[in-house]
């Protein structure tokens, strides 16, 4: 570039995932010198995170630089599980996966080749490119039911045609003090803790933002957050039953007429049938099932139904309840009924800026993207097609409990290989033994990461090393606004999941039609009718506020249907709380309230022998999901797997803060270490998916000593297929560990 | 107008994030051992009291070689920091009850004690003889 090499030069940014780890969108600078990283700051003015960054941002120098980070490809010498393995060139390995996954292609077809993906972030959308340029329609988040968003996404499509967010003034350039946007009167925070996460194109300290401005919080959580402690309401929920908390709530807005009548007479189809089904939930039942107060959650209803605007953030336990699809559908009516959907301050449609798609969520958006380059009949071989409707009908992906059990039973099809890339399921998913089976049982597994994981080690034959946000060019476009990342420096051969699934969708497909990346981001960003010089040149850029991306009142401008109609994209343009589709489909096209399998409700007899709710997965600060176990700094916040009680239930058990100890349960146990606290006295909440990375040579970095999804069975709770992995909320015991040495000893 | 510069904390409103300690760390080239700020949390009385305190160490200079204000202020992510002088931020302690205000002790104090009293003062014989 011609500056002086010992100079300080500072590269503006996008945090999306590797680094950080999460679904990202802030602006940063990055300041590199002689090619290396010197420190990374927020941008002040940037409207997405103006200026703040979280932990995991910050210690991205200890990220990238970290001595166990993989900086050449990996091709195994001996078998899987041992750390046998030989350094190669890329020309080398890409060479191999070409041939060994063209192989199964010519001798199974391309549908036997699995691409499997952890949370998606920035690297969903090209593991998508990758196996459509391939061939085959099994594309899959690894975790059971599509736990993970999925069944709030098609609850919403289902619904309203789009996705809502909550509006937190994310959409306007001023962002807060913009004339445009009202505050939230009542911020409805139903199972999640915002303070340590930003999900789905989400960050989570704008509620918080909201709440120092004066936004009521209803908080929906078995633990008592910070979050509930600045809220106005807190609504402790006996967890998997968030559906009958929802169908409380409706009764009470229906029963005591509540709702926007203005706005459900013109907008909202299904009112009557609604109605007649919350009939079904009395309060009484609602408070006995949830373990909530009556007089609260009549309470929480009046206020959130009489607060207007208002505004609804969902989390992820929405998706693990069973049927999770279902008790979505409950929440959209929830919003629905009280008309806050497209006015500021309330739920508002979510497209990306510009049109321009990073990260299809839909298969429309990828039939926009990509055409007709996998046929009709190639994608009804889709795992799970045949089994659930949604799948069939609506979703993008392979059902997951429908792969693991195809990959036993060969049928209809074999499947034989598979491209993991950003998934760590050998820790992150539900059962691990099993899936951990499934992928060892096929006969070519590459794994694209940044450090030697579990999944890696137990399954890869071939290990790729990516690179972190900061050593990637790249375009974003979740909500808005329209973002550019910079490759700022490299760490040794390391390779973006951009550039790797770019130069294998050129060798699988004959037609390849991009010469490079940046042709491929020209394609992206045509839409837009932005350049992508001068996206790069200004770093992020926000739509026009009369454009189709940006609220509000879209659904009376005619801006949310193709035809150019007002009303919602559903094929009556109305919000849909009685869908025909779903009648059609053969489901239950109404929000109804389903048990968890495994309860104290369901199961009292095993209630007796494991008297606590285990609820696990919440988000922590220093990493995300399995990932950031071997960053010292951050790991020196978190150093051990732990397990918050109650102080009352932990007097009971004889067990003191910092205690380690056993969760049981007749699937498995799972050592962690005590924190007391202001949970519920009948749950305890575990932290998810641990492994130890200084672990080295035991199997698989010692995976399953303290990983508490060895405690959650497989299988699926749900018929919609969307939903009921027991995440939340299975049954367990926990028994004070016999004194030992602790493993944040055993690492000094 | 005050010459002394300070750190004013809404301490209603912090979130625990731990955004701070990083970003001092960060900016100061600490060790996972070392902080420069340090968030304390009082969850007490049954959780009636649940607060979370940012609470500077004797390393904090207020990052008097930035430009701008100090890197945990700049990062925090409940923006909860202030840095100025005394005069402004006492007017935004009296406005917010709850919050606190602070100030860095004279750089002599903390360099006579040593950023490391261990490896400065303690000599335990080993280290002469492997030399």
């Amino acid at each position: 570039m011609g500056a002086n090499a010992s100079e300080t030069q500072v590269i503006r940014s996008t945090v999306w995932s590797a680094g950080a780890g999460c679904h990202g969108g802030c602006g940063v600078d990055l300041h590199v010198r002689d090619g290396k990283l010197e420190k990374i700051e927020g941008v002040k003015d940037h409207p997405y995170n103006q200026g703040t960054l979280c932990p995991r941002a910050l210690a991205l120098k200890d990220y990238v630089y970290h001595k166990d980070r993989l900086r050449t490809p990996l091709i195994r010498e001996g078998r899987r599980g041992s750390d046998t393995w030989r350094p190669a060139s890329w020309e080398e390995a890409l060479g191999l996966i070409e041939r060994r996954m063209n192989q199964v292609r010519e001798d199974h077809g391309a549908e036997s080749t699995l691409f499997v993906q952890g949370t998606g972030r920035d690297v969903g959308g090209w593991l998508v490119f990758l196996a459509y340029n391939y061939g085959s329609p099994n594309w899959l988040q690894a975790l059971p039911g599509n736990s993970c968003y999925h069944p709030r996404l098609l609850s919403m499509q289902v619904a309203l045609g789009d996705y809502v967010v909550p509006d937190a003034s994310q959409f306007q350039s001023k962002r807060y003090d913009d004339p445009d946007w009202t505050l939230p009167e009542c911020y409805m925070v139903w199972g999640q803790n915002p303070v340590a996460t930003c999900n789905d194109g989400n960050h989570g300290h704008w509620i918080i933002n909201c709440l120092k401005r004066g936004s009521k919080i209803i908080c929906i959580d078995p633990n008592y957050t910070w979050l509930a402690s600045r809220a106005a309401l807190w609504l402790p929920i006996r967890p998997g039953t968030d559906g009958a908390l929802a169908l409380g709530m409706l009764n009470v807005i229906i029963n005591e007429e509540l709702y926007d009548r203005d706005f459900v007479t013109k907008w909202v189809s299904g009112f009557d049938e609604l109605k007649e089904r919350v009939r079904d939930y009395p309060l009484d039942w609602v408070a006995r099932t949830t373990w909530i107060k009556k007089d609260l959650i009549v309470e929480a209803a009046r206020l959130f139904a009489r607060s207007r605007p208002a505004a609804l953030q969902w989390g992820v336990p929405v998706d693990f309840a069973p049927e999770g699809f279902s008790v979505a559908l409950a929440i959209n009516a929830l919003w629905s009924l009280t008309g806050n959907i497209e006015k500021p301050g309330t739920m508002v449609v979510g497209r990306p800026a510009f049109g321009v798609t990073s990260y299809p969520m839909s298969q429309q958006a990828i039939s926009d993207m990509y055409g007709d380059m996998m046929p009709a009949e190639q994608r009804a071989k889709r795992i799970g097609a045949d089994k659930y409707p949604l799948v069939k009908h609506m979703h993008w992906r392979a059902q997951p409990d429908a792969v693991i059990d195809q990959i036993f039973s060969a049928d209809p099809y074999p499947v034989k290989a598979s491209f993991i890339a950003g998934s760590n399921f050998v820790v992150g998913a539900q059962d691990p033994y099993r899936w951990r089976e499934a992928f060892d049982r096929l006969e070519f597994n590459v794994v694209v990461d940044l450090f030697m994981t579990p999944t890696a080690m137990a399954l890869a034959d071939v290990v790729l090393p990516s690179a972190s946000f900061a050593e990637r060019d790249g375009v974003r476009a979740w909500w808005a606004p329209l973002t550019a990342q910079h490759r700022a420096f490299r760490v040794g051969d390391c390779r973006s999941d951009a550039e790797i699934c770019f130069d294998l969708a050129r060798r699988f497909n004959s037609d390849f039609k991009f010469d490079t990346l940046d042709d491929l981001y020209r394609y992206y960003l045509k839409p837009s009718g932005v350049s992508l010089e001068e996206l790069r040149a200004r770093n992020w850029i926000e739509p026009p506020r009369d454009a189709a991306d940006t609220p509000y009142h879209r659904h009376e401008r005619g801006l949310l249907r193709k035809d150019g109609k007002p009303g919602f994209a559903t094929p009556s343009g109305k919000i849909e709380l009685n869908s025909a589709r779903l009648k059609e489909w053969g489901m239950d096209p109404l929000p109804r309230y389903v048990e968890p399998a495994i309860s104290p409700v369901s199961t009292p007899e095993l209630a007796k022998k494991y008297p606590l709710i285990l609820n696990t997965g919440s988000r922590t600060i220093a990493f995300f999901h399995s990932e950031h176990r071997m960053v010292e700094s951050l790991r020196a916040m978190n150093p051990d797997p732990q397990v918050e009680i109650n102080p009352k239930t932990a007097a009971g058990l004889d067990i003191e803060n910092g205690d380690w100890v056993w969760l049981e349960n007749d699937h498995g146990r799972c050592r962690m270490r005590v924190k007391i606290s202001p949970v519920h006295p009948r749950v305890v909440v575990a932290q998810h998916s641990w492994w130890y990375p200084e672990k080295i040579g035991e199997q698989d970095f010692g995976a399953y000593e303290s990983n508490v999804n060895v405690l959650i069975p497989g299988g699926l709770f749900s018929n919609s297929g969307f939903g009921g992995a027991q995440v939340k909320s299975v049954l367990c015991r926990v028994v004070k560990d016999t004194p030992r040495e602790t493993v944040s000893e055993r690492t000094q | 107008m005050s010459k002394v510069q300070g750190l004013w904390i809404d301490v209603e409103f912090c979130t625990g994030c731990k955004a701070c300690e990083m970003a001092c760390r960060q900016e100061h080239g600490l060790s996972p051992e070392q902080y420069g700020i340090k968030v304390s949390e009082q969850i007490l009385n049954g959780g009636f009291t649940y607060n979370f305190v940012p609470v500077p160490t004797d390393l904090c200079n207020l990052c008097a070689h930035r430009n701008d204000e100090p890197a945990c202020v700049h990062h925090c992510m409940a923006s909860v920091m202030r840095h100025g002088n005394l005069t402004d931020l006492v007017a935004a302690l009296e406005e917010r009850p709850g919050s606190v205000l602070w100030t860095a002790k004279k750089k002599d104090a903390t360099r006579a004690r040593g950023t490391d009293v261990f490896a400065e003062n303690v000599a335990d014989g080993s280290e002469s003889t492997e030399e």
